[in-house]
């Protein structure tokens, strides 16, 4: 496109991290879902957060509107989407004035200065242009291109609307980034070709903008400098970007797989988990079912039904539709039934923060039913780890026929990773094994070491029997006598806390002689195990656990805990495990929250770590 | 309760006997409740389905106490959501004969938003809903079907509510089988129950029952034997709407009203009234239906509408199968891979 050439310097960095910010209808996460992609397939290792509004389309031009992508991406492994953009692109003032403060010193600043117009400057609360200020090129490397007035150009002969033609210039954007860290375009323009294979014109217009925005980068005078990230260091094998939702839809055909028996998926469309009930619904040539139900309430209603027909039943939803199915995973509970109840966690109470991220509905999980109601509870670590999670929570409900809760959170489910794919003969091995006809049958005998019963379902000749919310006795008959239960409810709660004597020894990171213990739980676990990785690095006597199992608890969990002066349990709540550790064990267990919708960032775990051990 | 499995008796017919099981029924002495289940209980035996294969599934309250006394699989849910674990059952293992046993403040109140959703989808089950206009297990509040001003525990001077027609809801759910019976008559319970389980999909029977403890004689001023030859009105597929203890009154419409007409008065004959046909899908005549309440109308008894649509569970197994069809069976592997995948190699 262009002829000219300038030679320009190409440096290396071990890891960069990039934010995309720019209205919500500017296209940001297409944006950001793209780069990460061209970005994996290089071999880098990568971790993203994506940060949308929770209208779909708020005010044009406005605070809240504007939606943001950030990907970290490196050399070294990645373990969080990281703290503060090394580059953003802001498509438009509001973007700017949101994202900027968050940018490093020197960082690059990339703006699209159509957009600086004086009503959208208004909209965004600037009394003048910020881009006219001269310290804005003081404090960053500033790189301020018309994008509106070069993607025009660049479409200058095609037959699209003018209006049409503008909506390219986020891969304008892209392409210019792409040049910035030396990315392939291959990716992208095949990407663009399938996306829009019937309407050709339109995959012509944005390859040849995604063309002008990378040229533009070899040729512009304002930016002499561009990166190259060298591949990660990873195991060898097969690799696939991987959120945490897509996990969590993969990890439940491989649970069909594993069990050979059938899965049903009731749910009801709820921020962040609906995407999991959108793609189990692809799967329709998997032994998988999915019901849209008409609440949340039907939704588990369906699962646990399907449980009793001896299929698998599975729930997802985030905090309130939990709410809402507390009655049924007490009739779980009751009638000992296997189910899983995956809850995406968002912020709360109430409707809250629903695309932002939050860890607070532990005490929900352990908690938030009528009567003594234990639920197994455990959390994934990343996004990758949501497909191993929900596997061994079917694994954990079968064996033991109890609900188990899988608590993910919004950081997880929208948040990407490389994920090395699983070979199949890795998966663990387990199955129902349900009384036949020919075997005699005690509805609620208990095998001796696990206390879990078996079940025969609807089907099985000579066994019919009748099961409920109602307490029963051993025989499965209705049973208001006192004493049965006081049996029935030490037993159901014994049988959930023998579970801790099946699972893995907790894993100590960092310094054995350590003075100070951070414990964690859930998706917060990239940012402390970074944080905590520096901390050791820079000489502290630090050490890190992070709990994979909330209820039970690991067995040797209060041994590892009383080893320690001082312990320190960083959440996204205001403070639940830590309410917990210390009543349960009696520690003086300190606690570190955050409750701005936002995952940790490494720098304030650092602070935190380096404060208590002054 | 069991412990081997028990043999059937010699020629493996089922009777009546093989669904009651070993517990004493505790409804209250006189409660409508047992005239169903000895009407359901005879039914079973015919339907020519093997005993495992028929789940009964309840919510609470007296009604939902049913799947305990039928020595079938139960489940006794919990306040409202039977027809939600119902479907689950259906679409885990379609083969079973699903029904679900409800009552006025189950089905109606607390369970209103499932039975509108379970009938608009024509979920393949058979929902018995025991109407006795109370709350009867709570004792004695008033329900979504009790009379404008009745009297009860926590209406004392007169419910402040319009009742509710269970089976006005159903047709305009679009429920594909709509029914209403008696308790007081056992042979029309058995016609409808048979026809509702030989129906394919959703099949939806009201049954006024009587609570002799918190609103006896509940349905008196219908069902009662000196009034009911007046007051209901036997529906017979392809036969004019005509009652009376004379059989000489008659529905007709006049414009788009129904209105109730005396045969032989002002030159009116048979061919004056309208022709009752369960598989109608005109929507008038469904509103027609919908519109015969008492006190203006005799209340219609037996089959309201039978029309035959796809099922839910049809469709989700037709879909799967398609989906096999067009690209296979699902395999893990390639699912796991993806669409975009990268080496890296050793």
């Amino acid at each position: 496109m262009s002829s000219i050439s300038i030679e320009k310097k190409l440096e290396q960095l071990e890891a960069v991290v990039v934010r995309f910010a720019g209205d919500s209808g500017d296209g940001m996460q297409i944006v950001g879902e793209l780069f990460t992609d061209s970005t994996a397939i290089l071999g880098n290792d990568i971790s993203t957060f994506p940060d949308f509004p929770a209208e779909i389309r708020a005010p044009m031009g406005t605070l809240p509107g504007v939606s943001g992508f950030q990907i970290q991406f490196g050399k070294r492994a990645v373990l969080t989407p990281g703290d503060a953009p090394h580059a953003l692109v802001a498509m438009n003032p509001a973007a700017l004035k949101v994202n900027l403060p968050e940018l490093v010193s020197k960082g690059l600043l990339v703006v699209n200065t159509a957009a600086f117009t004086p009503d959208n400057l208004k909209k965004a609360g600037y009394t003048e242009n910020p881009l006219d200020n001269p310290q804005l090129t003081d404090k960053y490397h500033v790189v301020s291109v018309d994008m509106t007035s070069l993607t025009r150009d660049a479409l200058a002969d095609s037959s699209l609307k003018q209006s049409q033609k503008v909506q390219c210039k986020n891969f304008f954007a892209l392409g210019f980034m792409y040049w910035v860290y030396s990315r392939s375009l291959e990716f992208t323009l095949r990407w663009i070709e399938k996306k829009w294979a019937n309407k050709p014109e339109i995959a012509e217009a944005n390859s040849r903008v995604l063309k002008a925005g990378y040229f533009y980068g070899e040729t512009c005078e304002s930016l002499p400098v561009h990166y190259s990230i060298p591949q990660a260091a990873v195991e060898p094998g097969l690799y696939r970007k991987i959120s945490g939702n897509e996990a969590m839809v993969l990890g439940l055909a491989a649970v069909t797989e594993i069990t050979k028996n059938e899965i049903v998926y009731g749910s009801y469309p709820i921020t962040p988990a609906s995407s999991i009930l959108e793609g189990l619904s692809k799967l329709k040539n998997f032994p998988i079912k999915t019901v849209q139900a008409e609440d949340e309430i039907a939704a588990i209603g369906v699962a646990l039904g399907a449980s009793f027909a001896g299929k698998l039943g599975v729930t997802g939803t985030s905090g309130p539709g939990v709410a809402l199915k507390t009655e049924f995973i007490g009739l779980g509970v009751m009638t000992e039934l296997p189910l899983i109840i995956i809850n995406v966690q968002r912020g709360g109470p109430s409707t809250g923060l629903p695309t932002k991220t939050e860890q607070s509905d532990l005490f929900q999980a352990l908690f938030g039913r009528n009567g003594e109601c234990p639920v197994v509870v455990l959390a994934p670590c990343s996004p990758s780890d949501c497909f191993n999670a929900v596997i061994e929570a079917a694994q954990i409900s079968i064996n033991t026929k109890t609900p188990v809760m899988v608590l993910s959170d919004g950081s997880l489910a929208n948040g990407a990773e490389p994920w090395r794919i699983p070979n199949l003969n890795t998966l663990p091995i387990f199955s129902d094994n349900p009384i036949t006809a020919d075997e005699s049958y005690v509805i609620y005998g208990r095998d001796p070491k696990t206390l879990a019963r078996r079940i025969a379902y609807p089907g099985t000749p000579g066994h019919e029997h009748r099961i409920g919310g109602l307490e029963k006795n051993e025989k499965g008959e209705v049973s208001y006598d006192s004493t049965n239960h006081d049996t029935m409810v030490r037993l159901r709660a014994e049988k959930v806390a023998r579970i801790a004597q099946s699972l893995p020894p907790t894993v100590v990171h960092g310094n054995p002689a350590a003075k100070l213990l951070i414990v964690g739980w859930g998706g917060t676990f990239g940012a402390i195990s970074e944080a905590v990785r520096e901390s050791l690095e820079a000489g502290l006597p630090v050490a890190a656990i992070h709990l994979r199992y909330l209820n039970p608890l690991p067995s040797d969990l209060e041994e590892i805990l009383k080893r320690y002066p001082k312990i320190l349990v960083p959440e996204l709540n205001l403070g639940q495990l830590c309410f917990v550790l210390r009543g349960k064990y009696l520690v003086d267990a300190q606690s570190y929250t955050k409750i701005q919708g936002k995952p940790f960032t490494v720098a304030e775990l650092k602070e935190k770590i380096q404060e208590i051990l002054a | 309760m069991s412990t081997l499995a028990e043999p059937l008796n010699d020629a493996g017919k089922l009777t009546k006997k093989d669904f009651i099981p070993p517990v004493d029924v505790r409804w209250c002495p006189g409660c409508g409740d047992y005239a169903i289940l000895n009407a359901v209980q005879k039914v079973f035996p015919e339907l020519g389905i093997p005993r495992e294969n028929f789940v009964i599934v309840s919510g609470i309250g007296c009604s939902s106490r049913f799947p305990y006394y039928m020595n079938t699989y139960g489940f006794h849910s919990i306040h409202g959501r039977a027809s939600t674990v119902a479907t689950g059952v259906k679409v885990a293992n379609p083969d079973l004969s699903v029904w679900v046993v409800t009552g006025d403040g189950d089905g109606l109140s607390i369970g209103g938003n499932h039975l509108v959703h379970v009938l608009r989808r024509n979920v393949d089950l058979k929902i018995l809903l025991f109407n006795n206009k109370i709350y009867g297990l709570t004792k004695g509040q008033y329900s979504p079907t009790s009379e404008l001003g009745k009297v009860t525990k926590s209406s004392p001077m007169g419910s402040p509510e319009a009742p509710l027609s269970p089976t006005a809801l159903a047709l305009a759910c679009g429920a594909t089988f709509v029914a209403r019976t008696v308790d007081t008559n056992p042979t029309h319970m058995q016609e409808v129950f048979k026809a509702a389980a030989d129906h394919k999909g959703a099949a939806f029977v009201e049954i006024m029952q009587n609570c002799v403890i918190f609103y006896d004689e509940a349905w008196e001023g219908v069902s009662g034997r000196t009034v009911r030859d007046d007051k209901l009105i036997l529906l017979q597929e392809g036969k004019p709407l005509i009652f009376g203890k004379d059989r000489n009154k008659g529905i007709r419409l006049n414009g788009l009203q129904p209105e109730v007409v005396t045969l032989g008065e002002n030159g009116i004959t048979e061919a004056d009234l309208l022709v009752h046909h369960s598989n109608n899908g005109n929507s008038l005549y469904t509103s027609v239906l919908s519109a015969l309440q008492t006190p203006d109308f005799p209340m219609p008894m037996g089959v309201l509408r039978s029309i035959q649509t796809t099922t839910y569970t049809d469709t989700l197994v037709d879909q799967q199968n398609e989906a096999i069809k067009s690209s296979g069976k699902g395999n893990l592997k390639n699912l796991l891979m993806g669409k975009e995948y990268w080496e890296v190699k050793a």
